[in-house]
């Protein structure tokens, strides 16, 4: 299935050794493009800040391990909003819900659950965490099903949830901000303790470039079932390659951004660890909250590219008209897409309050923005029918890479919010004079 | 007065079909029938009541009144699925597909193939897809594009592959024809005949009566929501035919 405008088989033939090379890889041009972009921003602030401040922080493991983490939140509500946007739905409600489930986690965790089972106890963040995914998931199926059955257009039911959730958020603990969370909770925010450590990242890692063989491997044999033209072997191998090499370059970055001092100390104190003369290299790894994105969105990939739910959903985004017509249930699947995005709301608001450390009313303020933005720069139309999940994580890089970047060399907050409006409007734009040249 | 050529039970019998739109009656109270091997076409003006007649049977609409039967067996008919399920299949005037996927997405759209773990097997999906497009049109080879890249009688060929691949018994055709040039409206017209010499059921919709003449056996011509009268096609001129269109008067041979 081609999802993507732009397919290799539209691409000149008689091309240069480009068009040849993309043609034979089968790599979208979009993902080359937003891949491109996001290097320029991250090599331009960085010589920016080497060249007017005098110290390039940007391409330092400890920024680039930092912007990992940053983008989990808004990622993982990303790849949810892509479902929405494709079937011409919008959501400007994550921010609340995500406000309102974090609210509801921190007082299951913090009021609750520590005068039933007492403080700390082992299963205290797993109920918290279920409670927050259910919620999320609930909140999400009502909208949905008021857009669906009520008829009432999304952009209303979710303005309506924006103000509804925000207050129902203040109204729970009366603005009161609740901390600290439960300590093994908070590991799902990151941080030294909250990461796999090298050890870890390195299996992870191997157990990726597996994934990335098989893969490869099993598309060649599923083509050679029926006869379809393979990839030449030159362009597999590169793909292999290229995939690979992505995943030891993360891991040996994440690995070489080692523990603050006071943590290692700490740390070797509990311990019975003696600290040698220079200090003690403890890499943080893969952050918790990063491995919780990538699977979020290898499962969202899976979901949209190889169910029948994720085929209907696109088929409702190109003609909800022939879907109906095509004996698919609309309406329900319309509800479930609401519902998947409250539950990655929910999802999204145990990595955010855990990061935090607390519950505070201001949680999730103007996430939605960002979210739909990360959506639409990652490719999603907003007329329906076309977007991926993994151009939705990038989108939302690159809209973390812009702020932080802009926060290491010294962009004051209204400045960054009109680079960032800025730049909105302008990948739109860029996106959408792409898809007139290949229609 | 003439009759009913056919005999036995009817493959489709619609009986007393009445729908409504907010007090407009779309269709009142219209009987039709459809008998194996055999073309019966539906004429009339815009607004006769044709196509709503239809998407009755195809699932599209509800009627408010009336009764179908399939094989002389009652069937309820609610939604698409319900007339899936009777082997009723329709190319919709529209053609009803997702541009943005591509052929065989389209195809097999809500009747996907799946793998034993549940996933979509789209290889052996689009491998189906290359076996029915090259009986119905061996020119075609944009498998990997969605179908907004096709041209219009590319787009037609895909629905009707999307129609005739899951064994229909009840084929109903909307203007099939309509936004095609000579070439491709003469291959639909084999592909009709060849439908039927294997024993479909097929209604056609259509405004072209030379098209009427050439391939239905019998026509039902609608005029404001009511039925004319039917007519055996080999009796008929078309004048006769378009007398019933347009002025809504029976001839001598109609029943």
């Amino acid at each position: 299935m081609s999802i993507e405008t732009q397919s290799p088989a539209n691409a000149t033939p008689q091309g240069n050794v480009l068009t040849r090379f993309l043609k034979a890889t089968e790599i979208d041009t979009r993902l080359l493009g937003m891949i491109g972009a996001l290097v320029l921003i991250w090599v331009g602030f960085h010589l920016y800040g080497a060249l007017v401040n005098g110290n390039g922080a940007f391409l330092t493991p400890r920024n680039l391990w930092n912007l990992t983490v940053q983008t989990a939140s808004i990622g993982i509500m990303a790849c949810g909003m892509v479902l929405v946007i494709v079937t011409r739905h919008i959501d400007l409600s994550v921010g609340s819900v995500l406000g309102f489930c974090g609210m509801i986690m921190g007082v299951t965790q913090v009021w609750i659950l520590p005068n039933l089972l007492g403080l700390g106890h082992p299963l205290i963040w797993v109920i918290t965490v279920i409670v927050g995914l259910v919620l999320g998931t609930a909140i999400g199926a009502f909208h949905g099903w008021l857009v669906a059955y009520r008829g009432i257009p999304a952009f209303i039911v979710t303005l309506g949830g924006l103000l509804v959730w925000r207050g129902a958020a203040f109204v729970v603990a009366r603005g009161e901000t609740i901390s600290p969370v439960d300590s093994t909770f908070a590991l799902m925010g990151g941080g030294p303790y909250g990461s796999m450590g090298a050890v870890g990242s390195w299996a992870l890692g191997l157990l990726a470039c597996v994934g990335i063989l098989w893969m490869i491997g099993a598309g060649r044999k599923s083509r050679e079932r029926f006869g379809f033209p393979q990839r030449p072997v030159w362009a597999e191998g590169f793909l292999a390659l290229a995939g690979c090499g992505l995943v030891i370059g993360t891991v040996l970055l994440v690995n070489a951004y080692p523990w603050p001092k006071g943590i290692v100390n700490q740390y070797a104190a509990a311990n019975g660890i003696e600290v040698p003369e220079g200090g003690l290299f403890i890499s943080h790894g893969i952050a918790y909250p990063v491995v919780i994105l990538l699977m979020v969105g290898i499962a969202m990939t899976v979901l949209m590219t190889r169910t029948r739910f994720g085929r209907y959903v696109f088929a409702i985004g190109g003609n909800p008209e022939a879907a109906e017509l095509a004996g698919i249930n609309t309406r329900w699947v319309t509800v479930k897409i609401f519902a998947l995005m409250g539950l990655l709301t929910g999802l999204s608001a145990a990595v955010a309050s855990a990061r935090l450390n607390s519950a505070t009313n201001s949680l999730g303020q103007l996430d939605e923005l960002y979210v739909i933005a990360a959506a639409v720069i990652g490719g999603t139309s907003l007329a329906g029918g076309v977007g991926t999940i993994y151009g939705a994580i990038i989108g939302a890089l690159v809209m973390q890479s812009l702020k932080t970047g802009m926060v290491l060399i010294g962009f004051d907050a209204a400045m960054q919010d009109i680079v960032v409006g800025v730049v909105l409007v302008l990948a739109v734009y860029v996106d959408k004079l792409y898809r007139s040249r290949t229609k | 007065m003439s009759k009913n050529p056919n005999t036995g039970t009817p493959l489709v019998e619609m009986c007393d079909i009445s729908i409504a739109f907010g007090g407009i009656k779309a269709v009142d109270r219209v009987s039709i029938d459809l008998y194996a091997g055999e073309v019966v076409g539906l004429l009339g003006h815009n607004g006769a009541g044709k196509s709503t007649l239809i998407k009755c049977l195809s699932g599209a609409y509800q009627m408010d009144a009336g009764e179908i039967f399939i094989n002389g067996t009652k069937a309820e008919i609610r939604s698409p699925r319900d007339a899936r399920a009777h082997n009723i299949e329709t190319i919709y005037q529209t053609l009803a597909l997702a541009d943005n996927l591509d052929a065989a997405s389209n195809l097999f759209l809500g009747r996907e193939i799946v793998t034993a773990g549940g996933m979509l097997d789209d290889a052996q999906m689009e491998a189906e897809t290359r076996k029915i497009m090259g009986r119905l049109n061996p020119n075609f080879r944009k498998f990997n594009v969605p179908v907004s890249a096709l041209s219009g009688g590319q787009r037609q060929s895909v629905a009707i592959a999307r129609a005739v691949y899951f064994n229909a018994r009840i084929l109903i055709m909307d203007e099939p024809t309509a936004a095609l040039g000579p070439h491709e409206t003469q291959m639909v017209a084999e592909l009709i005949q060849e439908l039927k010499k294997q024993g479909l059921g097929i209604f056609l919709i259509e405004h072209d009566i030379h098209a009427v003449m050439d391939l239905c056996d019998r026509a039902v011509v609608m005029k404001n929501g009511q039925k004319v009268g039917t007519v055996n096609v080999g009796e008929v001129t078309d004048d006769d035919i378009l007398g019933m269109i347009i002025m809504g008067k029976k001839p001598a041979q109609a029943y």
